[in-house]
């Protein structure tokens, strides 16, 4: 339809405007495109920033951590000597138990020195040097293995040894020749010996389970300390808070939401809700200390009291969205269960809180989350500084008896002298973010999932 | 556990009043439940809750109100004279508690009998042995008063919680009695449920106020026990934090302050323009796919546990600064010595703010009204002119209320500095000396083998409470700046 | 569908300031502006009137790119400013818009002083080299806007705080305070009371002495009053355009007649 300004008595365009014409920019305009995109790449540094440290910080955890997954292992088959281990030879199980685990050692150096020998390995170290690139760990390991098998006694038993934190480092990478220069526990000669291990086959690196599943160690034995029982004891929190936040949580929200007057007291409720959303963690450590530990006298380090005050830190969360999902269900629904008679109670639990169930899940899973990473109130209620040995002995016990928590016994690794626990360390930390992200996943997949558009 | 069977009986009792409350109900209309006032079930609930409730609010106010009471009688044994030099009533009456407890462990391994552990004529000594041989903890040697009021405190207890299952026991049995009375065809009971589950809903709404109460009187209470031995002009005037378990404790908060303004400065001085050019660039330039990316992965940031922040500090960043700003450093400079400092905090919790700040701005920015941005981009301003002329301006006390936020956050902040912070408490401002904060503060003074009687432990309620008045300070100014600011747009 | 009107164009005597052909705008995959030809005459009020969505407000907002701020909108077709396409790629929005002024549908002055309000053009634009020339400025476009003698004495109260007509004005007086060739006007008196809007349309009387003016209405009251060329929209398509008198008294297309006597719209 250009044929208008074909046509012959179509008006000529105006002059030329005083501004210049458009297809050519002005210095000005110029400039001021430049600052445009300055500006525009200041947001993108911005974002990219903050990504890198994203990327930086995963990539620093992932790279720290995965080592703390493997072990170095050593094979070697021990004979259990009867001279050694059961004088008398009465397979009395007292008897057995009264070798401490020094009185194991001589047999581990023994089937050391007769691998070497079956291996051909040339070595100047003694047998008991030979011993010192394993575990204190082994010789409990042993202990407990005979003990619990006195009829082994005699034989010759096939045993995957952890190495020590050392050796386990030297094969790492953490730990060089020059690197230990100055340390007593391991010499240069021993690290030969360890490469010679490492080529007759017997010296491997591999999936070691227990750090998953196992308990903390003292600190002389980094290579055998494991996550599992603090995880534990972070499960048994997590239950109370499920128990307590969930029910008073839903409770809190329905009443604020659903029933509550415009009154003086609902205002209070209201604003102390979101003030506590935001004050400092630490603060309901000292809440805890003062009044479930020091007033109340229940155990300190124990999951209950660890899970009441997650509890108080997590309610605020839980309510606030808990708060939105009741919200997010429209009146109409109301109207229609008080329009065929039922009471405000009935309406709210029949109608509106089956609807708003997926919204409080993803809320809770959320707040569970949180808790679950949270330290700094732990630190008050002495689950830091407790070394997690054992496990739980059933489920009171597991509320009430010391435990630690994932994050305490991270924080714990991080504080010890030997760096072999910062392995241990970055590997908590890996499987503390993996239940983090599960759960977050679990959280979005209900929400995308439920997610209802009224 | 007594107390965990005595739960397990108001269970039981509660369930069985359901069934009879109901039967009695349905007895009542002749077995026609159409006859009845409300539906059966009510009448069931009706005879639980009258039993449950009131039975389960006793026990909990009981079990808070005996200790109390028990102190206060013991503590009244204990003559003013047998309080010796350096020690006093709070550490006297800690000693009484233990060595209760070690008498109740002592007969609980049949180390001794019940007879032995309540004779007050006993031998002290003898007694002493015993309950070192049966494993129990003492500290102090055992006197004559302690004793006394230690047996005391277990009689005292022991009668107490009999009293307590008894009239629970009984205040159930009378709660389920008197609605089981009430139960009849004509009864309203779906009203008195109701009313019942109401106030249960209240109470649990009421949990917040009890936490906040909680909080300001836990801390209140030690935090006057500390004036009273620890003058509050050094605490809040002082210059110098020196804690001394030997006394003659210097005390001051400021060092601490200013640690913990310190490193919260660098914090937001960090995570405020990249928090802010983020949100700006989120919500004004970016095309939906790059925003439906970009944001979540940013709010991962906000997910991650301090503990994570607090290890990429020390083990992470302190050592990369150190090997920048170090002796042999990079930069040749040796301005750090130590990987704790400043600014290894203040970086990291800055990286940690970073999502905080720009989700909120960017809920600022999007605030804006559109016609705003119309109104300026029609006049032929460019994009960022509109945003640094037009929206910033008008978003600007949103996001002041935003970075008060995060400040708070930062203040409150404990595992990155305890973890990289340092434990000097000075007043310095080289970003690369180590420093110290109210919350590690807090941290190591109430951690390890804590005395709730001396300054140096009690000082630390004392700085919980000034963390949470001043958390709570900025809260309440920035959630009414942004509130202010949302209205002026609705 | 244009043939009948084409005619009636070439009564015009006055400059062509914008020349629109074969435009169409598409909102993702809605066609929402079909085939517009439209040619906009110099010291000129010309208004777009028509139903709710017809696209009038969409075609309006191609005349200076606005609609380049949303994302899934694309223009196609040519719309020429003194004989130059706008949506030539040379072509910077920016200096465009400059040229080509608008006043919205809400008044939108920005939460700062009148002053600042009425500066933030040419301060952007670098119109003025002083503070006295800007001065000039302010005070020239606050009393072309005819609201000068209202606020000559608080220009540091902020202009939110004005009346509804008194903030329209401001922003009217914002939009000239950049010495636009052509002002565009989305139904600027929607938001406004009798009294105001009375305002607001002498105004626009007066603005036509100087500028090409556009205004999209929904009153057709008010197309009559301001205007003198009207062009009706319909479901995306620019159904008539002419002179208001003979828009409103002898309708060519049957869908005109029916708007203006009230049977559709």
């Amino acid at each position: 339809m250009t044929d208008i300004t074909q046509t012959p008595n179509a008006p000529v365009p105006s002059d030329k405007p005083k501004g210049g014409s458009l297809f050519e920019k002005d210095p000005r305009t110029k400039r001021r495109n430049a600052a445009e995109g300055r500006f525009k790449m200041y947001g993108i540094a911005a974002i990219g920033v903050g990504l890198l440290m994203l990327v930086v910080l995963v990539t620093n955890i992932v790279t720290a951590g995965m080592g703390a997954f493997q072990q170095t292992f050593l094979e070697l088959d021990v004979t259990l000597l009867e001279s050694k281990l059961d004088k008398k030879g009465n397979r009395n199980i007292d008897d057995i138990k009264k070798v401490s685990t020094f009185g194991y050692a001589p047999l581990v150096s023994a089937a050391l020195e007769s691998e070497v020998e079956k291996l051909g390995i040339q070595t100047d170290l003694k047998p008991k040097k030979m011993a010192g690139i394993l575990s204190k760990a082994a010789m409990a390991k042993l202990r407990n293995y005979v003990v619990a098998n006195p009829d082994e006694i005699g034989k010759t038993v096939s045993f995957r040894f952890l190495a020590n934190s050392r050796v386990d480092g030297y094969i790492k990478g953490r730990v060089t020749r020059a690197s230990i220069a100055n340390d007593k526990s391991i010499s240069s000669e021993q690290l030969d010996f360890v490469d010679q291990l490492i080529d007759a086959g017997v010296l491997y690196k591999a999936f070691d389970p227990d750090f998953i599943f196992g308990a903390d160690a003292s600190d002389q034995r980094p290579e055998a300390a494991g996550i599992g029982v603090s995880m534990l004891g972070s499960l048994f929190m997590m239950l109370v808070v499920l128990a307590l936040a969930l029910p008073i949580g839903v409770a809190a929200s329905i009443y604020l939401e659903e029933f509550a007057p415009q009154n003086r007291l609902t205002d209070i409720i209201e604003v102390n809700i979101s003030n506590l959303a935001a004050v400092p963690s630490i603060v309901f450590g000292i809440l805890g200390l003062a009044v479930f530990i020091n007033y109340m006298h229940l155990p300190t380090s124990a999951p209950l009291v660890g899970g009441l005050v997650l509890t108080l830190m997590t309610l605020p969360t839980i309510i606030i969205s808990t708060r939105a999902s009741l919200k997010a269900v429209p009146p109409s629904i109301r109207d229609a269960a008080l329009g065929v008679g039922a009471s405000k109670m009935q309406a709210v639990f029949h109608h509106v809180l089956p609807l708003a169930a997926p919204g409080i899940l993803t809320g809770t899973i959320i707040g569970l989350a949180q808790a679950l990473g949270e330290t700094a109130p732990l630190l008050l209620i002495g689950m830091v500084g407790f070394i997690a040995s054992n496990p739980p002995d059933g489920i009171v016990e597991g509320f009430l008896s010391p435990n630690s928590a994932m994050p305490a016994q991270i924080y714990e690794w991080s504080k010890r002298a030997d760096p072999a626990f910062y392995e241990r360390a970055w590997g908590g930390i890996i499987i503390l973010l993996l239940f983090l992200v599960t759960m977050n996943t679990i959280a979005v997949i209900l929400r995308r999932r439920f997610e209802r558009r009224w | 556990m007594a107390l965990s069977w005595l739960l397990l009986i108001l269970l039981a009792l509660a369930v069985l009043g359901y069934f009879i409350g109901r039967s009695r109900a349905l007895a009542s209309a002749g077995g026609d439940s159409r006859d009845l006032h409300s539906l059966p079930s009510y009448y069931g609930y009706n005879v639980a809750l009258t039993s449950l409730i009131p039975a389960l609010g006793l026990l909990v106010i009981w079990l808070l109100v005996q200790p109390m009471i028990v102190s206060s009688t013991v503590t009244s044994l204990i003559p003013d004279d047998s309080i010796s030099e350096g020690s006093n009533r709070g550490l006297i009456m800690s000693e009484v508690r233990r060595v209760a407890d070690g008498l109740d462990g002592a007969v609980a391994k049949g180390a001794l009998t019940e007879q032995e552990a309540r004779n007050a004529d006993t031998d002290v000594d003898a007694l002493t042995a015993k309950l070192k041989d049966a494993r129990q903890v003492l500290t102090q040697d055992l006197t004559k008063p302690i004793l006394l009021a230690a047996q005391k405190h277990r009689v005292m207890n022991a009668a107490g919680t009999v009293a307590m299952q008894v009239s629970v026991l009984l205040l159930a049995l009378m709660g389920a009695a008197f609605a089981y009375v009430r139960t009849h065809k004509d009864f309203r009971a779906r009203n008195v449920v109701e009313q019942g589950i109401l106030a249960l809903l209240l109470l649990a709404a009421s949990i917040a106020i009890l936490t906040t109460v909680g909080i300001v009187l836990s801390m209140l209470f030690e935090t006057m026990n500390f004036f009273q031995m620890h003058s509050w002009k050094d605490f809040f005037f002082g210059s110098t934090w020196a804690p001394n378990f030997r006394g003659g404790s210097e005390l001051s908060i400021l060092p601490l302050l200013w640690g913990t303004l310190y490193i919260s400065v660098i914090a937001l001085l960090v995570a405020v323009p990249i928090g802010l050019f983020a949100a700006i660039y989120l919500s004004e330039y970016a095309s939906g796919i790059t925003r439906a990316i970009a944001k979540p992965l940013l709010e991962i940031l906000a997910g991650i546990p301090t503990i994570v922040y607090g290890l990429f500090a020390l083990l992470t960043v302190g050592p990369a600064l150190v090997s920048m700003f170090g002796d042999g450093g990079m930069l040749g400079v040796g301005w750090m010595a130590s990987s704790n400092a400043v600014l290894t905090a203040g970086l990291v919790m800055g990286i940690m703010l970073i999502p905080f700040v720009s989700s909120l701005s960017d809920d600022i920015i999007n605030a804006v009204p559109q016609s705003m941005r119309d109104g300026s981009l029609g006049l032929g301003a460019t994009h960022s002119e509109t945003v640094r002329q037009v929206i910033l301006p008008a978003a600007l006390p949103g996001i002041v209320g935003a970075v008060l936020l995060a400040a708070s956050r930062a203040i409150g902040e404990t595992m990155i500095v305890v973890m990289a912070a340092g434990a000097i408490a000075k007043f310095s401002g080289n970003p690369f000396e180590a420093m110290t904060t109210i919350t590690t503060r807090i941290v190591s003074q109430l951690t390890g083998d804590t005395d709730f009687a001396s300054p140096e432990t009690l000082v630390a309620f004392a700085l919980g409470l000034t963390l949470f008045i001043i958390t709570l300070g900025l809260n309440i100014f920035a959630l009414y700046i942004v509130r202010k600011y949302r209205e002026q747009y609705e | 569908m244009n043939d009948m009107t084409r005619m009636e164009r070439t009564v015009n005597s006055k400059a062509i300031k914008i020349a629109a052909s074969d435009v169409q705008v598409y909102y993702g995959d809605t066609h929402a502006i079909k085939d517009v030809d439209v040619e906009i005459e110099d010291k000129t009020v010309t208004a777009f009137i028509g139903p709710s969505g017809c696209g009038k407000s969409t075609f309006l907002r191609c005349l200076n790119r606005m609609n380049d701020t949303i994302d899934i909108c694309r223009v196609q077709g040519d719309i020429l400013l003194d004989g130059e396409d706008i949506y030539d790629k040379r072509v910077d929005p920016v200096q465009l818009r400059a040229k080509v002024g608008m006043v919205f549908q809400k008044p939108n002055p920005f939460p700062k002083s009148i002053y600042d309000n009425v500066a933030y053009g040419p301060r952007i634009h670098g119109l003025a080299k002083n503070k006295a020339e800007l001065d000039e400025i302010v005070e020239k476009s606050l009393r072309r806007a005819a609201i000068w003698n209202e606020v000559k004495d608080r220009l540091d109260a902020p202009g939110t705080g004005l009346s509804g007509g008194q903030q329209q004005r401001l922003c009217i007086a914002r939009a000239v305070a950049t010495e636009p060739e052509v002002l565009l006007m989305d139904e600027p008196c929607s938001a406004l009371d009798p009294i105001a809007t009375a305002q607001v349309e002498e105004l626009i009387d007066e603005l036509r002495k100087q500028y090409s003016v556009v205004i999209v209405t929904h009153s057709m009251q008010q197309a009559a009053r301001v205007s003198q060329k009207t062009a009706f929209f319909h479901l995306g398509n620019l159904v008539e355009f002419g002179e208001t008198g003979q828009i409103f008294t002898n309708p060519v297309d049957p869908r005109t007649e029916s708007y203006i006597t009230g049977r559709i719209g």
